[in-house]
């Protein structure tokens, strides 16, 4: 690997670790703006023993700083500390909503990029016809049109109306159907909208018009000479999707009740049950980190020109 | 900077009235400026507009349907769970979403724009350092972390504004940033320099009238973002204080009844939608009107 791509990878690793520290410092700070973070971090029926055994484990005596190198020691070990609700390891309770949060972000992405990839093309090779003031239309009440809103209108229709597909909770593979297009749409709107302003641009192009020049079918000249070229935006929106489908299923799952990490931070806050709220921003910035880092080793691998942005 | 050039000039031409207006109405976004008039007018006359307490309601009227849907010519968009007149709260919520996104925009512009000039024309560590910081920004879970604060603080709308503020100005420092870079390459720049100017004077004088165009087209584009993330927040009771009509908190508060009452959830749902679609279709044309470059679609 050439000299220039060690050094650029190695600087986006040390952006994503900072970005995680500056995550840790903010989530540490918000538990302590009220003074004693005890009140956030213990259930109310402790008992005063709990209560000062925690402010030893804290090291509420001591400065601030070396609270928070007592707080960063446990964090590397996986130590996310108790959900005050439910006296077990936040931890486990994290890892055991993951599939559920990946199975509907799994399925919102196939529905984004099985709808959108089609869509985008079509509406570009057919420029100004019937089926792009369509496909953008589509588009635009994606973009525009609240997810909680969508997702309310598809309960009302399919679950409420006709009855074919469970409103909400996870019951069974029917149940990811609606709040996966519910979320898929909005990728799929993105999706559109990016693919089809990229396409246009390499259809415009002067290696396109030689292709056609040359007699290469139409089909040949959309799919091989054009789409290709035009792949570089909409793969790095496809990555940043289904990074923000993990972190951004929070409206949707809280409708759905679909009981993943969004759904978790949301009955973290009625409950009070800080620990939890903070594994999960925790968690949720590590996976936008690291789908960012993995965006930037694909741009590098399918685009010789990048070199230092 | 080259002026998009519209076509011979036709006014002198004898048309008729009728293509003249014709003609005028399709370069226009009509239906986007019509949309977001109605709104601004709603939400600065909403007393006077709404027929009803929009937070008063008469038990006794709890979801009446929309006049169209068999409901009664008093409520045209219904009543809610508590009997509320739902265009009452519409007009009313009007004003909060229109605010929310003034001010956020403003303050949240400005601190971009301010951060993107400065990045853009010093260069070297300030530029890294401020960039590094736009980079943090995006990573950050910003609906959890707002969350997050409404739990440990409770919900205001200073800390609504706050994190709105703080959802923004990443995107102009970014894009204001790249339109600096090409700015200092100008001959005028150089000169502004060499005759002296101080930094400060030429980013104000020279630097910052030539980004005007890119600012008015991100923050167009921006409202609908604003305007959806207000909503969100809304939705999950962490955004404006329960005794507000947020458009986002009154379908929240609608969804128990969707099999019932679904107009009290859908119904202000399509206004924060026809609100985000005009300001979306007005930013894509200001975009190809101010700056062709950005007719790419931002991610």
């Amino acid at each position: 690997m050439p000299k220039f791509k060690v050094r650029f990878l190695v600087r986006r690793v040390i952006a994503g670790i900072v970005t995680l520290l500056v995550v840790t410092v903010l989530v540490f700070g918000l538990s302590r703006i009220q003074g004693d973070p005890r009140s956030l971090l213990i259930s109310e029926d402790a008992s005063l023993e709990q209560w000062d055994e925690l402010g030893r484990q804290l090291g509420l005596d001591q400065p601030a700083y070396r609270q928070y190198l007592l707080y960063m020691a446990r964090l590397v070990r996986g130590d996310l500390g108790d959900s005050t609700l439910q006296r077990r390891p936040v931890a486990d309770i994290l890892w055991s909503r993951i599939p559920n949060s990946a199975l509907l972000a799994g399925a919102a992405f196939a529905f984004a990029i099985l709808v959108g990839v089609p869509l985008g093309v079509l509406s570009a090779v057919k420029r100004g016809s019937f089926w792009d003031r369509g496909v953008r239309s589509f588009a635009v009440l994606g973009q525009a049109m609240p997810v909680f809103w969508v997702a309310l209108l598809l309960i009302y229709i399919f679950a409420v109306g006709l009855e074919w597909l469970p409103a909400s909770r996870n019951t069974g593979w029917t149940s990811v159907i609606l709040p996966a297009i519910t979320l898929g749409w909005f990728g799929a709107s993105g999706q559109v909208r990016i693919l089809r302003s990229s396409m246009l641009d390499v259809l415009d192009s002067e290696y396109v018009r030689l292709a056609r020049a040359k007699g290469a079918s139409g089909r040949a000249v959309i799919w091989k000479h054009a789409f290709r070229n035009a792949l570089f935006g909409p793969i790095t929106f496809a990555a940043l999707t289904l990074a923000s489908l993990v972190t951004g299923s929070i409206v949707v799952e809280t409708v759905f009740a679909w009981p993943g990490l969004g759904l978790l931070a949301v009955q973290a806050v009625s409950n009070s049950d800080y620990p939890i709220l903070q594994g999960v921003i925790l968690l949720t910035t590590f996976i936008f980190v690291f789908a960012s880092l993995l965006v930037d080793v694909l741009y590098m691998a399918i685009d010789p020109r990048v070199r230092i942005r | 900077m080259i002026t998009p050039v519209a076509g011979p000039d036709l006014s002198n031409t004898r048309l008729t009235t009728a293509r003249n207006l014709r003609r005028q109405l399709r370069r226009w976004p009509v239906s986007s400026i019509v949309i977001l008039s109605i709104l601004v007018v709603a939400a600065g006359f909403a007393p006077l507009i709404a027929p009803h307490d929009a937070n008063l309601g008469d038990l006794g009227d709890r979801h009446i349907p929309p006049v169209l849907f068999g409901g009664t010519p008093d409520h045209i968009l219904g009543t809610d769970g508590l009997g509320r007149d739902i265009f009452s709260r519409i007009v009313h919520g009007a004003r909060i979403s229109v605010a929310v996104a003034v001010v956020t925009l403003g303050v949240g512009g400005a601190i971009g724009t301010l951060l993107g000039i400065v990045s853009g024309y010093a260069g070297g560590w300030v530029d890294e350092v401020i960039m590094r910081i736009v980079d943090i920004k995006f990573a950050v879970p910003l609906i959890l972390i707002a969350l997050a604060l409404a739990m440990i603080l409770g919900p205001s709308l200073g800390l609504l504004l706050g994190l709105l503020v703080f959802l923004i100005w990443g995107h102009f420092a970014r894009q204001v940033r790249a339109e600096v870079l090409v700015i200092v390459t100008m001959d005028y720049v150089a000169a502004a320099r060499s005759s002296g100017a101080s930094p400060v004077r030429i980013m104000y004088r020279h630097v910052l009238p030539g980004v005007i165009n890119i600012v008015v087209v991100v923050g167009t584009l921006q409202v609908g973002a604003v305007v959806l993330a207000e909503a969100s927040l809304s939705f999950l009771g962490a955004g404006v204080p329960s005794s507000m009509p947020a458009w986002g908190a009154m379908v929240a508060e609608g969804r128990l009844y969707i099999d019932t009452a679904w107009w009290v959830s859908l119904v202000p749902g399509v206004v924060i939608g026809l609100l985000v679609m005009a300001v979306t279709l007005l930013g894509d044309w200001l975009r190809d009107r101010l700056d062709p470059r950005l007719r790419q679609v931002q991610l």
